[in-house]
């Protein structure tokens, strides 16, 4: 009897199981509603380009993602109400979008990238945000022979692997600190001895490498170059190997780490005449640390107060697109009540950079697009942009140029930070770290 | 030369606060022979506090100390009583196994409650100088600090009549109960005043490192070496041990990268358990 009632409750439990199964749906990706709004009465000939990218909606890198998406988002918005971009052969042409969340997972986003170009038919792609994320969709933009910008991505790698229709917007990560050691000669002609103390994770030692070697080229003595763990807290034996009569400090990674770094250094009473540091500075968190933040200096992709001008395209002999930075950095505003931060004028960028390209091209075919990309060399609001075209490094962003930030003292007392590098775009004039 | 000697006092000072905290541990053991593993965690809930009134009350970090002994002393008597106690004279695999259940709950609450972010007590004090040598003044408070501490546990442990109670019960329990001593007392105290110690240690720690709720992991792993190293159940050893361990972290940096520290450590620490298993200053 009792074997019977087992039995009967275990079939009635399996029918329940594969009812339950039949009646959940597969996970779909969800498609959300185009922001930009498609033109009602389409002209004769008009075309609409669907540009298709995913965002990190969810997961980590949510916060950076939906920047970059608003400043994009901005850019389609404006292009759109002016009633497009008119092609060589008359018609105009008018975008909209196509995105899903890629929950910050590069496996998802190798899927929804292949969706986006398959069934959703996107003309143009947009990478998501971080290094890891755009890596894994520039491999599926080049098999599908689509152009993508890549935003919010700053490794180099990308663009060593062969790919010929992969544009970067960002700074790549090589070239973070080398403006540094340019301002440094500037600033300190007779400066000779450099140490460099650096988070041992990918992004940051690739950063260092490059800058021990521009160092060394511009004829800079490296006197300590160590790495050091993620989670570290004491870095006394780190500071205490620093030789007297080192002229700079330049490494750091991430914000924890770095700015513990910068408050022990402060401790410590390490002089030097220069500070620059990775990733925490441009923080506003980074004025927390009170006197030890002051005249730091670090690199930052962009910021609301950079100098890019019409004016100063012009004394450069180059052409001017796009708004200027005062005219975005409203428009900005006034969409998301928010300031826009460096994700927002790169997420903007990327969209400007599609748009210069199918202006010059006059056309949104590939290979005239393509040509248009490899050619460009334009300054805008985000700076300089231009893209490497050698087979070894197709794509890479070479003309852009990292903004640096220093922490000042203003006379009410607190610490403001200023863009102090390169010249033509700062705010205010670089200074040596005083005696401490 | 300048930079073995500005490493030297950095260790030197740092060794202090690694020996307050492996006292903790080796008055435990001393005591009533249980390996806490629990220690971590209340290094961090000394960190904890001394953050929580700093930043939510504004209480001066080194005042906050005294907070912090009670808060700990209260814990370890707690500790004591839910998971040691019932399993004090089982097996040490038992009490190895309870203390265990304590850390996990307690960086179980931990992280439901503050998360895994890194605090800061933005409490600074500068420096002193003198000629190059430069100290800054967060270590030489927390190297005073952590002698103060060890001169109590002393005068404590010898001068009065608990103290005194203490260590007969560490010598011999049952002689011990025969003359009166309420031994169970005096076990649920030692473990509260190890747990004071390693709390106290934790909040030193705190004026001078940033740290997360994982944070006191690390010291209970060094505490482990400094007390083979001066000999488990050894006080005196333990302070010594620390000191070692503090000047070896220094000096090594200087010859080698940071990342062997660890290595020769632990290297050292499995060589002293082979070479002398009851510590170089523990009783033959």
């Amino acid at each position: 009897m009792r074997t019977w009632k087992g039995m009967l409750t275990s079939v009635l439990l399996a029918c329940g199981l594969v009812l339950l199964g039949c009646g959940k749906e597969s996970p779909k990706p969800k498609a959300e509603k185009p922001q930009a709004e498609k033109p009602v009465a389409e002209a004769k000939g008009a075309k609409t380009v669907t540009i298709g990218y995913t965002a990190s909606k969810s997961g980590p890198l949510k916060t950076e993602g939906e920047r970059q998406i608003n400043g994009l988002n901005l850019w389609m918005e404006q292009v759109n109400a002016k009633g497009g971009i008119t092609l060589a052969d008359g018609s105009k042409v008018t975008f909209t979008d196509k995105h899903y969340d890629d929950e910050s997972n590069k496996d998802r986003v190798q899927e929804l990238y292949t969706r986006l170009i398959n069934n959703d038919k996107a003309d143009f792609l947009i990478s998501p945000y971080s290094s890891g994320l755009a890596d894994a969709s520039a491999v599926i933009a080049q098999q599908y022979n689509k152009i993508m910008i890549t935003t919010g991505a700053a490794s180099d790698s990308t663009y060593s692997k062969g790919y010929t229709l992969i544009y970067q917007a960002y700074t790549p990560a090589s070239r973070y600190l080398t403006g540094a050691i340019d301002m440094l000669a500037k600033l300190a002609p007779g400066a000779k001895k450099i140490a460099i103390i650096h988070e041992k994770d990918k992004f940051s030692t690739d950063v260092v490498n490059a800058l021990k070697t521009y160092a060394t080229n511009k004829g800079y003595q490296v006197v300590l170059f160590e790495g050091y763990d993620k989670d570290t807290t004491d870095f006394g034996a780190f500071i205490n190997k620093i030789p007297p009569g080192t002229d700079a400090i330049m490494g750091g990674g991430h914000f924890a780490d770095t700015s513990t770094l910068t408050k022990q250094l402060y401790e410590k009473k390490v002089n030097a005449k220069m500070f620059a540091f990775l990733v925490a500075p441009p923080e506003p968190k980074f004025a927390e640390l009170g006197a030890a933040c002051l005249a730091v200096v670090g690199p930052s992709q962009w910021e609301p107060g950079v100098k890019y001008s019409p004016e100063s395209a012009k004394a450069a002999g180059m052409e001017w697109f796009g708004p200027t930075v005062a005219e975005f950095d409203e428009a900005y505003k006034k969409k998301y009540n928010e300031d826009p931060s460096y994700h927002s004028a790169g997420g903007y960028a990327a969209g400007m950079i599609l748009q210069a390209a199918i202006e010059k091209a006059g056309s949104i075919d590939t290979d005239k697009v393509k040509k248009a990309l490899d050619d460009m060399k334009l300054s805008s609001f985000y700076g300089v942009i231009q893209f490497a075209n050698g087979k070894e490094n197709h794509g890479l962003q070479i003309g852009h140029e990292m903004v640096y930030i220093q922490w000042f003292k203003d006379p009410q007392g607190t610490f403001v930070k200023q863009i102090v590098w390169p010249e033509a775009a700062a705010s205010a004039k670089a200074f040596l770290c005083p005696a401490r | 030369m300048q930079q073995l000697i500005n490493s030297l006092t950095d260790g030197f000072l740092l060794g202090f606060v690694y020996g307050l905290a492996a006292m903790g541990l080796s008055l435990i053991w001393g005591v009533m022979s249980v390996i806490n593993l629990a220690h971590g965690p209340v290094i961090t809930v000394g960190m904890l506090t001394t953050y929580l009134l700093f930043v939510h009350l504004g209480l001066n970090p080194y005042l906050g100390m005294v907070v912090v002994a009670g808060v700990g002393l209260a814990l370890g008597l707690l500790i004591y009583a839910i998971a040691v106690h019932r399993v004090i004279s089982a097996p040490h695999l038992s009490s190895l196994l309870a203390t265990f259940a304590v850390n996990m709950i307690m960086l179980g609450v931990f992280n439901a409650v503050f998360g895994g972010d890194q605090n800061n007590i933005n409490y600074s004090l500068g420096s002193l100088s003198i000629g190059f040598l430069n100290l800054t003044y967060s270590r030489l408070l927390a190297a005073l600090g952590a002698m103060l501490f060890t001169a109590f546990l002393y005068l404590f442990l010898f001068f009065t009549r608990t103290g005194k109670a203490i260590r007969a019960v560490a010598n011999n329990r049952e002689a011990a109960e025969l003359m009166g001593i309420p031994s169970y007392r005096m076990l649920a105290l030692s473990f509260g005043l190890g747990s004071l110690l390693a709390a106290v240690a934790g909040s030193l720690i705190s004026t001078i490192f940033p740290f997360t709720i994982f944070s006191g992991g690390p010291y209970e792993l060094k505490s482990f070496v400094i007390c083979v190293l001066g000999g488990l159940g050894n006080p005196l050893g333990a302070l010594i041990g620390g000191l070692a361990l503090g000047l070896m972290e220094g000096v090594i940096p200087i010859w080698m990268p940071t990342s062997w520290v660890p290595v020769v450590e632990f290297g050292l620490f499995v060589f002293v358990l082979v070479v002398k298993p009851s510590g170089l200053l523990g009783a033959k």
